[in-house]
């Protein structure tokens, strides 16, 4: 029982995180069409610029700052960036971003160097909240989940509720028509493109003394949140929610599991010959439990190509 | 006045760079870019410092001087076989490497090869990090010497002292999952089977290299286990965030680790990696004042704590055995190095003739508060628990290997 409350816990802080990172992303994946390969960039840009903020004058301006700061910076490149690739078709936007992940992944060391910067939790957080069969649990993570609840309540209630959270649902499906209707749909692209990326920036904030600041810190998420978006359906919001909790909770599900796997594929009635590939069956499901999102991904993708809640195919 | 001034600068020139000087290459092979820069960096570091060090005092005797020829390899043992061709087709000698155990498997074999067809363009491998047991045993080379404990000798110290640590009953062993970890994981068990009748290993796991963004799942199952001892070989990003969500999660259990004080991996440490074990030939508070010097000018230097006593053991070797054989030919020096003997200022080191691993005193020491040197982070710094004397450490090998003729 304590166990099973530990997964959850985990579970969720870690889908909720990867849902901070992915939502901005398929925001911008479903109305650009354009696979933002610099996007978890952002996310290494917020937790160095929040390093360098706290340090003078403390975390919680910078919880405001910096998602203003990586806004802007996006916003910036949207408008002088891609904007202008953009005419030479998607090919040489996703140039563009791949591009830009490389800028950012070499700047960032030369700016702050190449070992992890000392991003601490501020004192005010840094304390047990409570204890789980011997297991504190940080009240850090707690106000993590807070603030990306939080997060999702007020895009959820901004796209819902708001007539440009109209404008933004309709580019999202019919960019052509929302154009002939008058609005500027290039200015819609840059407002969505920052805020996007001050998503990215604000979990960067959050979770760069949660983990570690360090210059790799963009490739090691990078890869799983474009599993994510692919998964939960491009440009759908609660499609992105749900696949981040899924492998939040499956990933970290799988890391307590022992089991080998050809017992773990007994016991769903799959049943293997130990004789072939006998090292494969042997491997404990803990052992591969950072190939879970993959193979997750490539099960959604066979049973649902459009992803999860996905209108439009990949 | 003209004159005289034009001949004092040709002097002051000449003197500096001697006409007849013989330029001894040294490539570096290592990560200059990527996850592992910061490594490979501080690495070249170290070999730049020694080398101006050396040279400034001729320590290679003759007119030698050495030259680093840094060459970035990504951790790629693909990319290093071409850089190293690429050295020895610019006249290079002498390479050196330390980081990835795959690496060096691929380097040693090339210039077995090499050495054997072209004798004229032997290459000595100067190995000061991959730890492998393998590279000083069954594949082990004439032409490869290594300068860093292995994988067996560094477990035997530590679970020398893991087990003289009365109130440690569980261990749990984690490593990374790659040939280094599985041979941490193998030393472990085996040298801890049977110690202590109340001494049990209550798990053993491996996780992939670099993938994991939160351990927390992993310390609970320390936790759930009832772990009070984990030996690790997990380095770099891994070991930060290992030992911070252990401090996290309240983990009460002690951490015995191979690369604890890496600089990529201190900043992430608290006050509550107290008691924390490292085996290492060097840590910042030896208390030698000689080696506390030569830290101090590195650190003026390169603005970074001095991290390789080994590097310097290395090359100071490497000077010595010129400056005796009188040559740069790696093969006249290899037969010094061979079965060199080599005062430091931590006691008298030796290179082992039957498999060239260096025999060189080694620290185990724990993290303690009040400590000379103290990490700013958790305010706490390496104090010895014990030392381990170089010819306690000449364990069997199965190494054969014949001196070039």
């Amino acid at each position: 029982m304590q166990q099973a409350a530990l997964i959850l816990l985990n579970g969720l802080v870690y889908g909720l995180l990867l849902f901070m990172l992915s939502v901005g992303l398929t925001l911008i994946f479903g109305m650009m069409g354009v696979l933002n390969l610099a996007h978890a960039s952002f996310y290494m840009l917020g937790a160095f610029l929040a390093y360098t903020i706290s340090i003078r004058i403390g975390f919680w301006p910078a919880l405001v700052i910096v998602p203003v700061l990586v806004g802007a910076i996006g916003a910036v490149v949207e408008r002088y960036g891609l904007r202008t690739v953009h005419k030479h078709g998607h090919v040489a936007e996703l140039l563009f971003t791949f591009g830009l992940a490389f800028i950012i992944g070499e700047l960032v060391p030369l700016i702050w160097g190449r070992i992890p910067v000392p991003y601490k939790v501020p004192p005010s957080l840094d304390f047990a909240a409570f204890s789980i069969g011997g297991n504190a649990y940080p009240a850090y993570r707690l106000f993590m989940m807070a603030v990306a609840v939080a997060m999702f309540v007020a895009l959820f209630a901004a796209l819902a509720r708001t007539r440009l959270g109209l404008v933004v649902r309709a580019a999202l499906t019919h960019p052509e028509m929302v154009g002939m209707l008058g609005h500027d749909v290039p200015r819609v692209f840059t407002l969505v493109f920052g805020a996007g990326c001050a998503l990215a920036g604000l979990a960067g904030v959050i979770a760069g003394n949660a983990f570690t600041t360090e210059p790799g810190m963009a490739r090691a998420l990078g890869a799983v949140v474009f599993a994510i978006v692919v998964m939960g359906g491009l440009g759908s919001i609660w499609g992105a929610l749900i696949a981040s909790l899924l492998i939040g909770f499956v990933q970290t599900a799988s890391i307590s599991l022992d089991v080998p796997l050809g017992t773990a594929l007994a016991q769903i009635g799959v049943h293997v010959n130990p004789a072939v590939l006998s090292d494969l069956w042997g491997i404990t499901i803990a052992r591969i439990a950072p190939v879970v999102p993959y193979v997750l991904l490539v099960l959604v993708l066979a049973v649902r190509p459009r992803g999860l809640l996905g209108t439009r195919s990949a | 006045m003209l004159n005289r001034a034009t001949l004092l600068a040709a002097t002051l020139l000449a003197g500096l760079t001697p006409a007849r000087a013989e330029v001894v290459k040294i490539a570096y092979i290592d990560p200059l870019s990527g996850s592992l820069a910061a490594t490979g960096l501080l690495g070249e570091q170290h070999f730049r410092f020694m080398i101006d060090t050396l040279n400034a005092s001729h320590a290679a005797g003759g007119d030698r001087i050495f030259e680093l020829v840094a060459m970035d390899n990504e951790v790629s043992p693909e990319k290093s076989l071409t850089l190293l061709r690429k050295a020895i087709d610019d006249g290079v000698h002498y390479i050196t490497q330390g980081n990835g155990s795959s690496v060096a498997f691929a380097l040693t074999d090339a210039v077995a090869k090499n050495n054997k067809r072209a004798p004229e363009q032997a290459v000595m491998f100067l190995n000061y990090a991959a730890v492998d047991p393998g590279l000083t045993n069954d594949k082990c080379n004439w032409w490869h010497f290594r300068f860093d404990a292995d994988v067996d000798m560094k477990m035997r110290a530590l679970t020398d002292y893991l087990v003289s640590n009365k109130p440690t009953q569980k261990v749990y062993i984690f490593n990374p999952d790659y040939s280094f970890g599985v041979s941490v994981e193998k030393a472990a068990q085996q040298m801890l089977a049977g110690r202590r009748p109340d001494l049990e290993v209550v798990g053993a796991e491996r996780v992939p290299l670099g993938r994991t963004k939160d351990f927390t799942p992993y310390v609970q199952k320390f936790q759930a286990a009832g772990a009070d001892a984990v030996v690790t070989g997990n380095w770099g990003q891994d070991l930060a965030l290992l030992v911070k969500a252990a401090a996290d999660g309240g983990y009460k259990g002690k951490f015995y680790t191979y690369y604890l004080g890496g600089q990529d991996v201190m900043p992430s440490v608290s006050a509550a990696a107290e008691g924390y074990a490292i085996i290492a030939e060097y840590h910042h508070n030896l208390g030698k004042p000689d080696l506390d010097k030569v830290a101090a000018a590195f650190e003026e230097q390169y603005h970074t704590p001095f991290s390789y006593g080994r590097i310097k053991t290395e090359m100071e070797m490497l000077a010595g055995a010129m400056k005796q054989a009188d040559s740069s030919d790696p093969a006249k020096v290899g037969q010094v190095l061979s079965t060199m003997k080599w005062q430091t200022p931590l006691g008298e080191v030796n290179m082992r003739e039957d498999n060239h691993q260096l025999l060189q005193p080694m620290y185990v020491a724990t993290l303690e508060p009040g400590q000379k040197f103290l990490y700013p982070d958790s305010k706490l710094g390496f104090k010895t628990v014990s030392r381990i004397e170089a010819e306690a450490q000449r364990l069997p090998t199965t190494c054969k290997f014949t001196p070039p003729s």
